[in-house]
């Protein structure tokens, strides 16, 4: 009695009702690819469990050279239950970044893309960007000799960079070297700058799927039935989502995320320092390009070559706006293409 | 004038100038700027002209081999000449005036007079001073209290003087790798003589120390690390008072690098019997010049052990070296415990680099009681030996917990999974309900 009094009063004030109405209005369709929709949705639970360990992680992480690390052994080794907090955070964040990418490209072969959902596409594009930032600036907090290395591997490639790599570099390392003052301006991206644009890019991308509904590939267009978003499509989106909370505990129980040894800037580079998975492609074939092409230098080259890619890819929707069959399959191969190179790449990373 | 003071003038023109200035001041102003002129022409023409290596570098064999390696020579490189060794005109042309006696020519010194002919200069601070500040002075004279300087008084000529060590015209600073005396060639610089057996014949010594030396701990160390600070001939020989350290100065000539064990010595029991028994303090348990590098086999009352050489079964110093053993042993015994159990805890997944760090200081135990062994007293061992039981107990402890922690955590996981699962399951059969109820779209 008083909680249905309770609702009324929410409801008044809140018009929960009409939100409601429009949440039984809201259909999903059901074909052959309908799969492919879940990415979505999981992409965005992982992220909310980086929220919520994130912020757990920060109320005994201490952003200094002198005290990250041991915040994080401390973490691991005497907070109850931190170990997992930590090691969700870690494998969380990694599969956020491959449900990302299967997203991705689900959308690009389904050309899901195409008008009136550019912008859509373009701020998952940028939702992307924003990922791949959190993974390069969370790597280094822990203050270990991996990521110390790495982060200056990283910043170091974008130090070559004609006319702004000297004052990219400057940016993100907050001087010339890699050091405690990187560690705080990276926690500052991590925990504020990033977080706030992921929250401003999440919300224009979640509005323009509701306004524009969800894409049904051309093929499937007249045979293809319609689901219930509240409560069919929902219910059947928690049980992946309760499922990949069974994935990452199982994960930070019997593979927990290594802490490693701290890093000391004077100490050399240990060997075969690799940075992230889903850097691994283009660290790969940067050390394939030859040191020098004619007069320009390789490095250069490699990375101005991944920027115009990157480019393309941010202007596919822009690129491709025939329904044709022979735009379709140069844009399929194209794809196929792309995901080829970046499997092969990774993996040859993997074992060089 | 002396001699050393017309090197100083012809090197530094501008004392002799200050020199003339002194007097009257327009007109010898006036002199001294053209002395200075002259002077200058003339260093240049002496730089430019050498008649003793334009001559000798013509000759052919011996006599021509000071003007072949005089180039390489460290004299040379800092300004010297061949006359400000062995005087004479190297400005003149013909051979009688280039040699002449009244230009202070000395020629080649007899092997008795050459430490002092080295002497000249490198006996005197202030001319020193000049090209090397912090090089000794004092070699001549410590040379002179050294085996080869004593029999070199008494007139054998077959003994080393500063030329059979540092080489004649060739000769190179010590800094300098190809030099005969830096650090890595040292022992082959002895060699050539003290290797030789038919040389050292007529001394009556042996002729094995280079071989021995060079199976040694202090030659690995100096060889394969290229540790320079590691010891050579001249480091416990010395080099210009070379000479065999007594058995009253072994102790002394180890302490320089292994001080705290030749202090322990020092106090041990041992030390009273060794200088009643005139044994040779450290040489007598780790050799001389083959010493090899040292293990807990040494100590003890195995079958290798050194102390069983003197101590018979039953008697205190056996019971002392057995029980100083087996505190060693049962201190690394817990440490391969630790380790192994902090290994496996690790190889899991589990973070113990803490108490894998704490475990170093039962590691730095060992070594430290491994140098109280020198103190012959096994309750000086055991002092080091229990905190760092201590420590390996405390640390295997922390190794278990990481191994319970981590069956927790699986146990955890099990049970977490069921309900995961289970919740999963709950909520795919409502999905099935609420879709049976539903009409098809």
């Amino acid at each position: 009695m008083q909680l249905a009094a309770f609702t009324q009063w929410l409801d008044e004030r809140l018009s929960l009702s009409s939100l409601g109405q429009i949440a039984s209005k809201k259909e999903v369709p059901l074909h052959r690819q309908s799969i492919w929709y879940y990415f979505g949705g999981m992409t965005l639970f992982l992220f909310t469990v980086q929220v919520v360990t994130g912020i757990l992680l920060l109320l005994y992480y201490r952003p200094s050279a002198e005290n990250a690390f041991e915040s994080v052994q401390f973490i691991v080794t005497e907070v109850k239950f931190g170990w997992l907090i930590r090691s969700i955070h870690s494998w969380s964040s990694n599969l956020m970044i491959l449900t990302l990418f299967i997203h991705m490209f689900s959308v690009y072969f389904m050309r899901a893309y195409q008008r009136p959902r550019e912008l859509t596409w373009l701020s998952g594009v940028v939702l992307l960007f924003i990922s791949i930032c959190f993974g390069f600036s969370g790597y280094l907090l822990p203050w270990n000799e991996v990521s110390y290395f790495a982060t200056k591997v990283g910043t170091d490639i974008a130090g070559v960079l004609p006319f702004v790599g000297k004052t990219m570099l400057r940016f993100l390392r907050g001087g010339d070297d890699v050091t405690g003052g990187t560690l705080t301006r990276f926690f500052g991206f991590h925990v504020a700058v990033l977080p706030a644009a992921a929250t401003v890019f999440i919300g224009i991308h979640v509005l323009l799927v509701q306004l524009h509904g969800m894409h049904v590939p051309s093929r499937y267009e007249q045979s293809h039935r319609r689901m219930k978003f509240f409560p069919n499509f929902l219910l059947r989106d928690a049980i992946g989502w309760i499922l990949a909370i069974g994935v990452l505990a199982a994960l930070a129980a019997l593979l927990p995320w290594e802490l490693g040894v701290k890093a000391d800037p004077f100490a050399p580079a240990p060997a075969g320092i690799k940075p992230e998975w889903y850097f691994l492609f283009m660290f790969q074939t940067l050390k394939y390009i030859p040191a020098k092409i004619l007069f320009f230098d390789g490095e250069v080259i490699g990375i101005l070559a991944f920027m115009i890619g990157g480019l393309i890819w941010f202007l596919i929707p822009f690129l491709n706006r025939s329904e044709g069959p022979r735009t379709r399959l140069i844009f399929n191969i194209f794809g196929v293409l792309v995901v080829l190179y970046i499997a092969v790449m990774t993996i040859v990373g993997f074992l060089a | 004038m002396t001699r050393k003071q017309q090197i100083s003038l012809i090197r530094e023109p501008a004392v002799g100038c200050r020199l003339l200035v002194s007097g009257s001041r327009s007109f010898v102003a006036l002199l001294s700027a053209l002395l200075l002129i002259c002077l200058c022409g003339l260093v240049a023409t002496a730089q430019k002209k050498n008649s003793c290596v334009d001559c000798h570098s013509r000759l052919e064999g011996k006599i021509g081999d000071p003007a072949r390696t005089i180039k390489d020579d460290v004299h040379l490189s800092r300004g010297m000449a061949c006359n400000d060794c062995h005087g004479g005109d190297p400005l003149a042309d013909d051979k009688t005036a280039a040699k002449d006696p009244r230009k202070g020519y000395l020629g080649k010194p007899r092997t008795v007079d050459i430490p002092a002919f080295c002497g000249k200069c490198h006996n005197d601070a202030n001319f020193m001073k000049k090209f090397n500040p912090s090089l000794r002075v004092d070699q001549e004279k410590e040379y002179s209290t050294s085996v080869h300087g004593l029999l070199l008084l008494k007139g054998n000529e077959r003994v080393a003087t500063c030329i059979s060590c540092h080489g004649v015209h060739g000769i190179r600073a010590v800094t300098d790798a190809l030099a005969s005396v830096y650090p890595l060639n040292v022992a082959e610089t002895c060699a050539k003589c003290h290797g030789d057996q038919n040389y050292m014949q007529a001394f009556g010594i042996a002729t094995d120390q280079y071989v021995k030396y060079k199976g040694s701990v202090h030659a690995k160390a100096l060889y394969e690390r290229q540790d320079l600070s590691a010891p050579t001939c001249n480091d416990c020989h010395g080099n210009h008072g070379a000479a065999p350290p007594g058995i009253a100065s072994v102790a002394n000539v180890c302490g320089q690098c292994h001080v705290r064990q030749a202090e322990l010595f020092q106090a041990s029991p041992h030390k009273a019997v060794f200088d009643d028994r005139q044994w040779g303090e450290c040489v007598k348990c780790h050799s001389n010049h083959d010493i090899a590098a040292p293990s807990d086999d040494l100590i003890g009352t195995g079958e290798k052990s050194l102390c069983v050489t003197c101590h018979k079964s039953g008697e205190a110093g056996f019971v002392a070296a057995g029980a100083m053993r087996t505190r060693i042993d049962d201190l690394l015994a817990g440490i391969d415990r630790a380790t192994e159990i902090l290994n496996r805890a690790e190889r899991a997944g589990m973070e113990v680099s803490r108490p894998k760090f704490e475990l170093r200081e039962a590691v730095d135990g060992v070594t430290h009681a491994r140098v109280l062994i020198h103190t012959s007293l096994p309750q000086e061992v055991d002092k080091v030996v229990d905190p760092a039981l201590e420590v390996t107990k405390k640390t295997y402890l922390a190794g278990e917990a990481a191994l319970a922690e981590r069956s927790f955590r699986r146990k955890g996981l099990v049970i977490s999974l069921f309900f995961i699962l289970f919740l999963a399951v709950l909520v795919y059969l409502k999905v099935r309900e609420i879709e049976s109820r539903q009409p098809a779209a």
